[in-house]
C-alpha cells in the first residue's frame, strides 16, 4: 500500500513521520503549484471552493507517484467541507482511477471508531502502537508549527530577513529526506539552532498582525500567496490563530474539555454571533477580538472565494473593527487572484498600521506634557 | 536654485511620469500607454522628458503602480510605495483635509478613507470590469461616440433612465433594450454613468463611511457626467484635482521628497536609462517543487536584476527592493 493525503500547510510533515513509524509507504504530494492547481480547477466543479480543487490537484500528483491509497480527513460541520470526502470520491472515480479512500470524521470522542478505521489505514491490530505513534505524531506536528511561528519571529527582527527564507527552504527540502519521527525532530532541532544564529535587530519594534479565517487558506501558504513570509520581510510579526496543532487539539483532544483555543474564541464572538455558522465561522470572528484585547495592530482575515461562513463572518467583523477600534483587513483568494494586487493590499494595509501606530505614539507623548 | 523629484506610476493600462518642484508643482507629465510593455513606456516618458525641459538635476525619484518594483531598478528609485498610500498623498496635497478619495482607472478601482490625514480604511476592485473605465471605453465606442464627449453628453440628459449596472455583462444588454425601446442618446449616457457610480459605490464602496471633502480622481475623474453622478449619488461636492489622472505618480515623487530630505544623494541613474537597451527574459526553475517563474532584467545583455524565485537561489542578494519582488 501507498499512501498519501491532501497538502494542509505543515501537517504533511507529522503525518509523513507518523505513517512511516507505522511501516507504511508514503507518498508525500509534491509541493502545491500552478500544475496542482490547474489540474484541480479543470477536474472540480467550477464554482466549488478552492481547497478542494487543490485537493483533488494533490492526488492527482500522487497518483502519478503510485499512491493506491488516500487518507482523508472529514467534515466539519455545515459548509461545503462536510462533503468534500464524498465530492472528491465521486470526482476520482469518474476519473477512472482505481484508488482506496479512508476517511477520519473528527471523532467527537468516538475513539473506538477512529481506531478501527485506522487499523484498516495501517494493518496492524495493536491500538498500543497506534496511539502510540499518533501521540508522538501530533508532538511533531507542535513541533513544526512552533518551528515556523520561530521563523516568523526571527524574520520580523532580522536584520537580513531573507536569510530566514533561506533557511526554510532547506528545512522543506530536508523534511522529504527523513523517515519517520525521530529522524524529523532530529532535523527540525537543527534548524531551529540555524535559525537562532541569526543575526537580529532587537530595538525594532514590530507591528503585531493577527491572521484569521478559513482554515486551509490560513494554513496553506500556496493558498494565501506565503503571506506570513511577505508580512514578515515587511517587518510584520504574524501570528495565526489557527494551526494544525490547535486543530488537533480542539477536535481530538482539549476540545472536549472545554479547554482549547477555539473555545475560547467561541465565548469572545458570543456578543456577536452565538451559534454555529458552519467552517470557522464563529471562530473567526472570536479570534479577531482576541487579537485586538490583546494589543494587536492589526488583523486580517482570509478567505476562499464563496466561503459561505466566512463571508458571515466578514460582515460581523466591519462591526467588531468599530467596536474595538482596530484595523482589519479581509482578503478573498481564488485560482484568479493576482499577486501584485494583493501585495499592494497587504503593503497599504501595513503603511495604514505603521501610522496609527506613529500618531498614538505621538499622543500619548502630547498628553504626558 | 530649483530642485525637482520625479515621480513614476507603471500600471497594467498606462504608465504616468511627473517631474514636481519643491512646492509639489507639477512641472512636465506624461501619460503613456503600457501596452504590456512597461520598460518600453518608461523609457519614452522619460525621453520625452528630456527633449521638453533638457537634462535636469533630479533630487529624488518614487515609484508605485504595479510595476513600481521593476521601475524601481530601472531607473534607480529612492521609495518604492504602493499605489493606497501615492494615491492618498497626492490627494492631501490637493486637499489638505480630503477624508474620501475615489479613484477609477481603466482597469481597476479603489476607495480610500482618511481621517485627520492619516488612511483609515481602502478597498480596491480588480475582479468587476462595471466599476471601471474600460466599461465606460466600451459602452462609447459600442454607441459610436468619443469617449471625450461622453461626460458632456451625459449633462445634457433631462430625462434620466435607469440601466441595471450590477455587473458589465448586464449592464450592456440592459443598455442595447433601452436603445430598442428609443430613448435617446443623452438619457441612456447618464443612466450608463449612474449606473457605474452605483455599482462602484455598492461594490467598491460597501460599507465605507465616505465623508467630505471627497476627491475624484484617477482617468475616468475626467468624464464630468460620472463627476455629476457621484455628486447627486452622495449628495455633496466631489472635487477633481487638475491633475486627476497622474494622482499616482505625484504621490510618490512627493513621498521620494520627503525620503531624501535626509540623503545626501538620489539613486536616480540618470536619463541614460532611456538609450540602454533593457530585455526582460524569463524561465522556470524546475530544481524543485515550487517551480518558480525566474524573471530576470538584462541591460546591454548583463543581468541588472532576478526576481520571482522562492528560495533566493536567483536572486541578488544584495537589493531589498528587489527580493520584495519575489
Ligand atoms: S527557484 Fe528555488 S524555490 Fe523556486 S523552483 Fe527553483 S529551486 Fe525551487
Amino acid at each position: 500500500m501507498k499512501i498519501t493525503f491532501p497538502h494542509m500547510g505543515n501537517t504533511y510533515i507529522a503525518v509523513k513521520a507518523m505513517l512511516e513509524d507505522l511501516g507504511l509507504e508514503v507518498i508525500v504530494p509534491p509541493k502545491c503549484s500552478k500544475r496542482t492547481l490547474e489540474l484541480g480547477t479543470k477536474y472540480s466543479p467550477e464554482s466549488i471552493c478552492l481547497p478542494l480543487k487543490i485537493n483533488i490537484g494533490n492526488y492527482i500528483e500522487s497518483i502519478e507517484r503510485g499512491a493506491d491509497t488516500i487518507l482523508i480527513t472529514g467534515s466539519c460541520g455545515p459548509c461545503r467541507f462536510g462533503f468534500y470526502s464524498v465530492i472528491e470520491k465521486e470526482i476520482l472515480k469518474d476519473l477512472g482511477y482505481d484508488i482506496d479512500i479512508i476517511v477520519f470524521d473528527p471523532p467527537d470522542g468516538n475513539y473506538k471508531e477512529f481506531i478501527n478505521r485506522i487499523t484498516k489505514a495501517v494493518n496492524t491490530n495493536n491500538p498500543i502502537k497506534i496511539l502510540k505513534s499518533f501521540n508522538r505524531g501530533r508532538i511533531i506536528l507542535k513541533e513544526v508549527d512552533r518551528l515556523f511561528q520561530f521563523s516568523n519571529k526571527k524574520r520580523a527582527y532580522a536584520v537580513n530577513s531573507y536569510e530566514v527564507d533561506k533557511i526554510m527552504q532547506k528545512f522543506s527540502e530536508g523534511v522529504l529526506k527523513v523517515k519517520g519521527v525521530i529522524e524529523t525532530k532530529k532535523l527540525i532541532k537543527r534548524i531551529f539552532k540555524e535559525l537562532e544564529k541569526i543575526e537580529v535587530d532587537n530595538t525594532k519594534r514590530p507591528l503585531k498582525v493577527g491572521i484569521v479565517g478559513e482554515i486551509y487558506t490560513v494554513i496553506e501558504p500556496y493558498v494565501n500567496l506565503d503571506i506570513e513570509r511577505k508580512l514578515g520581510h515587511m517587518g510584520v510579526l504574524v501570528d495565526k490563530f489557527l494551526t494544525p496543532s490547535r486543530w488537533v487539539e480542539h477536535n481530538l483532544t482539549l476540545g472536549h474539555l472545554g479547554l482549547s483555543e477555539e473555545r475560547k474564541a467561541w465565548k469572545a464572538a458570543k456578543p456577536y454571533i452565538r451559534t454555529l455558522v458552519g467552517g470557522h465561522g464563529r471562530e473567526t470572528v472570536g479570534s479577531a477580538i482576541m487579537y485586538a484585547e490583546k494589543g494587536y495592530d492589526g488583523v486580517i482575515q482570509l478567505l476562499p472565494f464563496t466561503c459561505m461562513p466566512e463571508i458571515v463572518a466578514e460582515t460581523i467583523l466591519k462591526t467588531v473593527a468599530k467596536d474595538y477600534d482596530i484595523p482589519i483587513l479581509t482578503l478573498i483568494v481564488d485560482e484568479l487572484t493576482g499577486e501584485a494586487g494583493y501585495v499592494t493590499r497587504l503593503e497599504a494595509f501595513v503603511d495604514l498600521l505603521k501610522r496609527r501606530k506613529e500618531e498614538r505614539k505621538f499622543e500619548r507623548v502630547l498628553s504626558r506634557s | 536654485m530649483k530642485e525637482y523629484y520625479l515621480g513614476v506610476d507603471v500600471g497594467s493600462v498606462s504608465t504616468n511620469i511627473v517631474i514636481i518642484d519643491e512646492n509639489n508643482d507639477v512641472i512636465v507629465k506624461k501619460y503613456i500607454r503600457t501596452k504590456g510593455r512597461p520598460i518600453k513606456a518608461i523609457q519614452s516618458g522619460l525621453k520625452e522628458i528630456k527633449e521638453e525641459i533638457g537634462e535636469i538635476e533630479i533630487k529624488g525619484v518614487g515609484t508605485t503602480g504595479s510595476g513600481r518594483y521593476l521601475s524601481s531598478i530601472l531607473i534607480g528609485a529612492d521609495i518604492v510605495k504602493n499605489e493606497i498610500t501615492a494615491h492618498a498623498v497626492a490627494a492631501l496635497n490637493f486637499v489638505p483635509d480630503v477624508k474620501t478619495i475615489l479613484e477609477i482607472g481603466g482597469q481597476d478601482s479603489k476607495i480610500i478613507i482618511l481621517r485627520d490625514g492619516i488612511v483609515t480604511d481602502f478597498a480596491m476592485n480588480t475582479v468587476c470590469a462595471a466599476g471601471t473605465g474600460s466599461f465606460l471605453d466600451r459602452q462609447a465606442a459600442r454607441l459610436g461616440i468619443d469617449i471625450k464627449e461622453f461626460g458632456e453628453l451625459a449633462l445634457k440628459s433631462n430625462n434620466p433612465i435607469r440601466i441595471a449596472g450590477r455587473c458589465a455583462v448586464f449592464a450592456e444588454s440592459d443598455m442595447i433594450h433601452k436603445q430598442q425601446l428609443g430613448h435617446n442618446q443623452e438619457d441612456i449616457i447618464n443612466g450608463l454613468c449612474e449606473a457605474l457610480v452605483r455599482n462602484y459605490l455598492s461594490n467598491v464602496g460597501k460599507g465605507k463611511e465616505i465623508l467630505a471633502p471627497v476627491v475624484f480622481q484617477g482617468g475616468v475623474a475626467a468624464n464630468v457626467g460620472i463627476k455629476r453622478a457621484f455628486e447627486r449619488a452622495l449628495d455633496m461636492e466631489v472635487y477633481v484635482p487638475n491633475h486627476y489622472d497622474v494622482m499616482g505618480a505625484i504621490g510618490s515623487a512627493i513621498l521620494a521628497r520627503e525620503e531624501v530630505k535626509s540623503k545626501e544623494v538620489s539613486k536616480f541613474k540618470g536619463f541614460e536609462v532611456a538609450d540602454t537597451d533593457y530585455k526582460v527574459k524569463g524561465f522556470e526553475c524546475n530544481d524543485c517543487a515550487n517551480m518558480c517563474e525566474v524573471i530576470q532584467i538584462l541591460a546591454e545583455d548583463k543581468v541588472i536584476a532576478r526576481w520571482g524565485d522562492k528560495c533566493g537561489k536567483w536572486t541578488n542578494l544584495s537589493d531589498i527592493n528587489l527580493q520584495r519582488l519575489a
